[in-house]
């Protein structure tokens, strides 16, 4: 009998994977949302977690109230200047290897209150950002399909050479610095600009 | 609800020395309201709460207006002697208004029904003498929001129980809501 593809060998009962395939996969299903929502995004997040939109059938419905246990930080609404700081200090308590969703034109941007004086104009200026959601607010269904667009980040991702996760570079940053109430803004180091391709 | 004005007399009557005016409102609600002096306030503020005919017991709303320095050209009609004879002539004469910060009080009586009556205080100018009295005394309710207008307007009351910023930390220096606020410039972002 030949038994030369993984396919073949999987009729027989055989499963084949390598290492890289198989950790990803398992990050991928089980990607532990952080509990915390900032505004009306919140809401369709929590719709999109409930019975009718269903995120549990992707793995993503353990919503952690511990940065500790958690994989995936939602950002999901304005961030103000105020809050800034605080979600920085979420992120860095979170444990590698942890993604980012800016969900929603305000955590992008800073959308409709871009030139107000109390909202930080994206959240990509303080941590890295892995997929952006549009939308004002967007629909549980868009979530759910930047969901899918991060599983399949993650199962691209090699576990070794340049594109590694950050989490197996030994030399990328742990952490991100925290920015601080200064007179008449933020002050701090910002990221730089993330290239959107 | 009494009208303004018998309410304005009926302060006068009752506080020696309270200067009272009523600022009219020329959009279509008409709703006009009353400016009271800032030695007097809080004495006239108990005075509305108390008086058995007022019984104004809730303060609903107080927000912040800043008012810049205006100047306002007026046509005035004077006398003149022109080559000896006395003619009437039209001059624009520009007429000066300093600025000033104002709290608005919204006022209503649970007991009696009536309201809104609106209350004004204006400070001296919007630099050294923006400071006003706190009705947070007589009015529970002004506490948070005396402190909103302190931190975006730059009013310090006096007599308020805790004054702090409420919505911007507390190093925050500038006052947003403050119509010569200009926010920070934004970065240069790549094309």
């Amino acid at each position: 009998m030949k038994t030369d593809s993984p396919e073949d060998l999987a009729r027989q009962g055989v499963v084949l994977t390598t290492v890289e395939g198989l950790y990803n996969w398992g990050r991928k299903n089980s990607l532990w949302p952080l509990q915390f929502g900032l505004a009306c995004c919140a809401i369709e997040m929590i719709a999109a977690s409930m019975a009718r939109f269903d995120i549990a059938r992707f793995g993503a419905e353990v919503f952690r109230p511990s940065p500790r246990q958690a994989d995936l930080m939602i950002v999901s609404g304005t961030v103000t200047k105020k809050m800034a700081p605080q979600v920085v200090r979420l992120y860095n308590q979170m444990p590698e290897p942890k993604y980012v969703i800016a969900m929603g034109a305000c955590a992008i941007s800073g959308g409709p209150f871009r030139d107000g004086y109390n909202v930080l104009k994206g959240i990509d200026l303080y941590i890295p950002v892995d997929i952006y959601i549009p939308g004002c607010p967007p629909r549980p269904e868009a979530l759910l399909d930047g969901l899918i667009a991060l599983q399949k980040k993650i199962t691209a991702q090699h576990l070794t050479g340049p594109g590694r996760p950050r989490h197996l570079d030994s030399r990328a940053a742990g952490e991100f610095p925290v920015p601080e109430f200064g007179a008449h803004d933020l002050v701090g180091p910002t990221l730089p600009k993330a290239e959107v391709s | 609800m009494l009208s303004l004005e018998q309410i304005s007399t009926r302060i006068c009557a009752a506080i020696a020395g309270a200067r009272i005016e009523t600022v009219p409102n020329a959009s279509p609600s008409a709703q006009a309201s009353l400016l009271i002096d800032n030695e007097h306030a809080r004495e006239i503020a108990a005075f509305l709460r108390d008086d058995r005919e007022l019984q104004f017991d809730y303060a609903s709303n107080v927000t912040g207006v800043d008012w810049p320095e205006k100047t306002v050209k007026v046509k005035t009609k004077t006398k003149k002697v022109i080559d000896g004879v006395e003619k009437e002539v039209e001059e624009l004469v520009e007429q000066k208004t300093p600025a000033f910060l104002e709290a608005v009080y919204h006022l209503y009586s649970m007991v009696r029904g009536g309201g809104p009556l609106i209350l004004r205080l204006r400070t001296g100018n919007r630099t050294d003498h923006a400071v006003l009295p706190s009705l947070t005394p007589v009015w529970r309710s002004c506490e948070f929001q005396e402190r909103e207008i302190y931190d975006l307007f730059g009013v310090t009351f006096e007599g308020h129980p805790d004054l702090r910023r409420i919505l911007m930390w507390d190093g925050f220096e500038d006052h947003p809501m403050r119509k010569d606020y200009q926010p920070v410039a934004e970065e240069e972002t790549k094309p």
